[in-house]
């Protein structure tokens, strides 16, 4: 079992130097870092001393070393348009993107699994039917689309919630949380909503066959034998049988709640740092930018290396590390 | 005396678009306290759903159309649900086929008997959990305290199919439905379950009804024995009567199709009121006919193929130091001779590397040591292609599982004529579309099949198909690995028919995989017995059972169900 943990965290490791190694790149191809420095009236002595300083005169595996170097250390670099360091922007711009990650998975987790329960333990019922044709609505519209009508209908027409941003906040220590004032948390719930709903459907329909295969295995039919109640054997027996493959998809799904948020910090104009990440996007911040691909992989690779202990914790077959029999 | 269950004109039926498919007809049944009842048929006959009838456990849309069903003299079938479920469990205990899905895989063995005791005793954790270990101790598990804790797969099969039964026992129930418990188990473990049922039967005066396809275990297990055809009761009677003066047709013929232990029989008789026989076998003119050209070695007296000193293991992990990897030894040192026209059987339970031997032979796996000669050329010096592709024409493979051995999605008739397009040995597409159809004609499918896809037909007649498969490259050597485990005794005797004519048809040789004795019996010249990956004893067939010499063979002989008509 060691071992296993052993292998899969060398994997990541090896996962984080390859994007590491794009993200550099950037540096490298995507536009000339001194042209962006360097004003108008620049002279070649100012050029050659400034690459000189930047080390950008090493070879590129040199440059890459220290790059990886700095990054380990937590330094990314000074952005170019703010002139401060990539590292204290995020900070700043974190915690707004990790909480309305965290609401929007919670919510989608949630709902998606009780969802996915229900309908496949009622498969004809005139619920499970509401909830199926919604997810379908769900799933077939844009994000933004579904942002905006959320925003016309509850903000516009109703008037309850905030349109935009994210109401007061509240700083501990250098986390700014939205969590402790009312108007903070109901400006979370619109984007959550638009965040979540696409992940929530997904999570569902996935719960739903997984747990309709599981009702058809052996050892439900076994249990029914047995005289157990249907609450235990739903409760007990199937849905953790179930909850088995769904974990996997629904970590990737925290990671891309993350990665994609971009869409609805736009729409919402949320000051996370998918909507940093637009705007460097526009103003070529190159340190910005791969500040933000790093981020996002380091978050990926940490998802599914946690998906893979807990797959660990709750599958004893995986203990005993009997993964492969040919 | 009064019966324990007594079954009154059950009716099952299972609505569909089409009208009702009705599953079990007129059926009475009664058990008695104390009494095991055999309830025997093939495939479709309604036997486990008289099972699932009594359960309440009918799978939807199924229900319960006509019928009374008692148990102790009161009325069960119009139980509402959850009445019938206070029923499970704790007045009547189920078993099913396979101990490897029947339980919950993710939990521990304590969790599934505590909470099957909590149920219906109402005890506290502590007195469900010493009753478990009581429980696990009486089927017979050692050192129960400790490998309750223990998660279902670090149990074997037979060592599960007794958690299974255990769990059937929590509440003492009165009657137990057992449907299928061994067949999914080798014949040594068969034989403790059995005795184990037996045991319990007689000690705590239970009723069993003990559902199963297999005659053997019922001439061995039970009291009276139901035969059942297309969802009817065809006869009941003590199983001694039965088995030895079967008053109705059907019963008689399928009798007649179990494969005797005790001598060997040139044919199996045709089971009467099968309506699946696909025909009669067509001879061909060999000398002129497309399945005849290639025969151009000579009996030279030398084996066809001689197996030396093969070994395969298997890594069981993928350690990076050499030191700490761990291989399991699948077979060791297999040496044997198959000559030309015999059929050489390998027999073994599950584990013994048989299959492996084949897989071996075929190419499937490299041998880790050890050399194959066939037809005087040493497989592992082979060096061109050419040669190669040869020999594996020559060598074909027909599987167990006529379910999943057939792509689903190509007609027969494509399915057939691949290996012949793949090897090129016929010139014309006309020249080939008629060995398609002569080959379907020869396994006795008939030439219309070509153009149906493999769910058109029944599980025998998939297997004509596979042996339809295996003769169009024009081998000379065939493997068969348990080519009627998956099949119902009539069907059985027909596919053995079959392959005997065929052997003595196109002059085949064969090597036999087989767990079941008899069937070996009946089907090998020379039989080579398996164990742990070693062959321990070889021999010819008749001195194999009439004098075996290694104790292991025999207690596999001794263990056989014993079925003497």
């Amino acid at each position: 079992m060691l071992s296993y943990v052993f292998r899969r965290a060398m994997q990541s490791v090896l996962v984080l130097l390859t994007v590491g190694l794009v993200a550099f790149s950037m540096f490298r191809f995507v536009g000339d870092p001194v042209e962006n420095l360097l004003g108008q009236e620049r002279t070649d002595a100012d050029i050659e001393r400034l690459r000189e300083q930047l080390g950008l005169e090493d070879p590129f595996p040199i440059q890459y070393w220290e790059f990886l170097t700095r990054a380990v250390q937590g330094d990314l670099g000074i952005s170019f348009r703010q002139g401060r360091p990539v590292v204290d922007i995020f900070i700043e711009r974190l915690p707004a993107t990790l909480e309305l990650a965290f609401v929007s998975a919670a919510f989608a987790f949630l709902f998606g699994v009780l969802f996915g329960i229900y309908t496949s333990i009622r498969r004809k019922g005139f619920l499970t039917n509401v909830i199926l044709t919604g997810s379908l609505i769900g799933v077939s519209l844009p994000t933004f689309l579904i942002g905006i009508l959320l925003i016309y209908v509850f903000a516009v027409e109703l008037g309850w919630l905030p349109s935009f941003g994210r109401g007061d906040v509240v700083q501990v220590g250098r986390w700014s949380t939205g969590f402790l004032t009312e108007s903070g948390l109901k400006a979370l719930v619109l984007p959550s909503l638009t965040l979540g709903l696409y992940q929530m459907t997904l999570i569902m329909r996935l719960v739903r066959s997984e747990m309709s295969e599981v009702l058809r295995q052996d050892y439900i039919r076994f249990a029914r034998a047995r005289g157990l109640s249907d609450r235990t054997i739903y409760f007990r027996h199937a849905v953790k049988n179930t909850l088995i493959p769904v974990i996997t998809i629904a970590g990737l799904q925290l990671g891309s709640i993350i990665a994609f948020a971009i869409i609805t910090e736009t729409v919402f104009q949320w000051p996370g740092v998918g909507l940093l990440f637009i705007d460097s996007v526009q103003f070529v911040d190159i340190p910005v930018m791969a500040a933000y691909l790093m981020m996002i992989s380091v978050m990926f690779v940490a998802i599914n290396f946690i998906v893979d202990m807990l797959y660990l914790a709750i599958d004893p077959r995986l203990r005993d590390g009997k993964t492969s029999f040919s | 005396m009064m019966a324990l269950l007594e079954i009154k004109n059950m009716m099952v039926e299972f609505p569909n678009r089409r009208g009702n498919f009705t599953a079990v007809e007129d059926t009475s049944i009664e058990v008695a306290a104390g009494e095991i009842l055999g309830i025997v048929g093939e495939s479709g006959a309604g036997k486990s759903t008289i099972g699932n009838a009594v359960m309440g456990l009918l799978q939807a849309p199924g229900r319960l159309g006509e019928g009374k069903v008692y148990l102790n003299g009161s009325r069960i079938d119009g139980l509402s649900g959850e009445q019938l479920r206070k029923l499970r469990g704790n007045r009547i205990g189920m078993i099913f086929q396979d101990p490897m899905t029947s339980l919950n895989p993710i939990e521990t063995m304590e969790m599934q008997l505590v909470e099957t005791i909590q149920e219906h005793l109402g005890l506290s954790q502590n007195e469900a959990s010493t009753r478990a270990v009581d429980l696990l101790e009486r089927v017979g598990i050692e050192n129960a305290k400790e490998r309750i804790k223990q998660y279902p797969h670090q149990f074997s099969g037979g060592m599960r199919q007794r958690v299974v039964i255990a769990l059937a026992l929590c509440a003492e129930p009165e009657l137990i439905i057992a449907d299928e418990p061994t067949t999914a188990l080798d014949v040594s473990i068969q034989a403790q379950i059995l005795d184990l049922i037996k045991e319990l039967c007689r000690e705590k005066q239970v009723g069993v009804i003990l559902i199963t396809h297999d005659m053997g275990v019922i001439a061995e297990t039970t009291d009276r024995v139901a035969v059942m055809y297309k969802g009817r009761l065809i006869e009941a009677g003590s199983t001694t009567d039965v088995i030895h003066n079967p008053r109705k047709p059907y019963s008689k013929s399928l009798i007649a199709a179990v494969p005797p232990s005790n001598r060997k029989i040139e044919r199996f008789p045709k089971v009467a009121m099968d309506d699946s026989d696909g025909g009669r076998l067509q001879n061909f003119d060999l000398s002129s006919h497309w399945l005849g050209r290639g025969k151009r070695f000579k009996d030279t007296g030398n084996a066809l193929i001689s197996v030396r000193h093969i070994s395969k293991r298997f890594p069981l992990n993928s350690a990076i130091l050499k030191r700490k990897r761990t291989y399991i030894d699948a077979i060791r040192d297999i040496s044997f001779d198959v000559m030309p026209g015999e059929t050489f059987g390998l027999v073994g339970e599950s584990g013994s590397g048989k299959s492996t031997v084949a897989r071996v032979i075929t190419g499937i796996h490299p041998a880790t040591s050890g050399s194959i000669v066939f037809a005087d050329t040493d497989l592992a010096k082979i060096k061109s292609g050419a040669e190669r592709r040869r020999i594996r024409r020559d060598v074909q493979m027909v599987f167990q599982d006529p379910y999943s051995s057939l792509n689903g999605r190509m007609r027969v008739g494509t399915i057939i004529a691949e290996p012949i397009i793949v090897n090129r040995l016929a010139g014309t597409k006309v020249e080939r579309e008629s060995v398609v159809l002569d080959l379907l004609d020869l396994v006795g499918l008939g030439r219309d099949a070509a153009r149906k896809y493999p769910h058109e037909f029944s599980g025998g007649q998939r297997q004509r198909i596979s042996i339809a498969r295996a003769l169009a490259t024009r081998p000379r050597f065939l493997i068969c690995d348990e080519p009627t485990s998956a099949l119902d005794v009539s069907i059985q005797a027909q596919i053995l028919n079959l392959l005997k004519d065929l052997q003595e048809q196109l002059n085949l040789t064969y090597l036999f995989i087989s767990h079941d004795m008899p069937v070996m019996r009946q089907m090998c010249d020379r039989i080579g017995v398996m164990r742990n990956g070693k062959l321990v004893e070889t021999s010819e067939t008749e001195a194999l059972f009439n004098d075996p010499q290694h104790d292991y063979t025999k207690s596999l002989i001794e263990l056989m169900p014993k079925f003497t008509k």
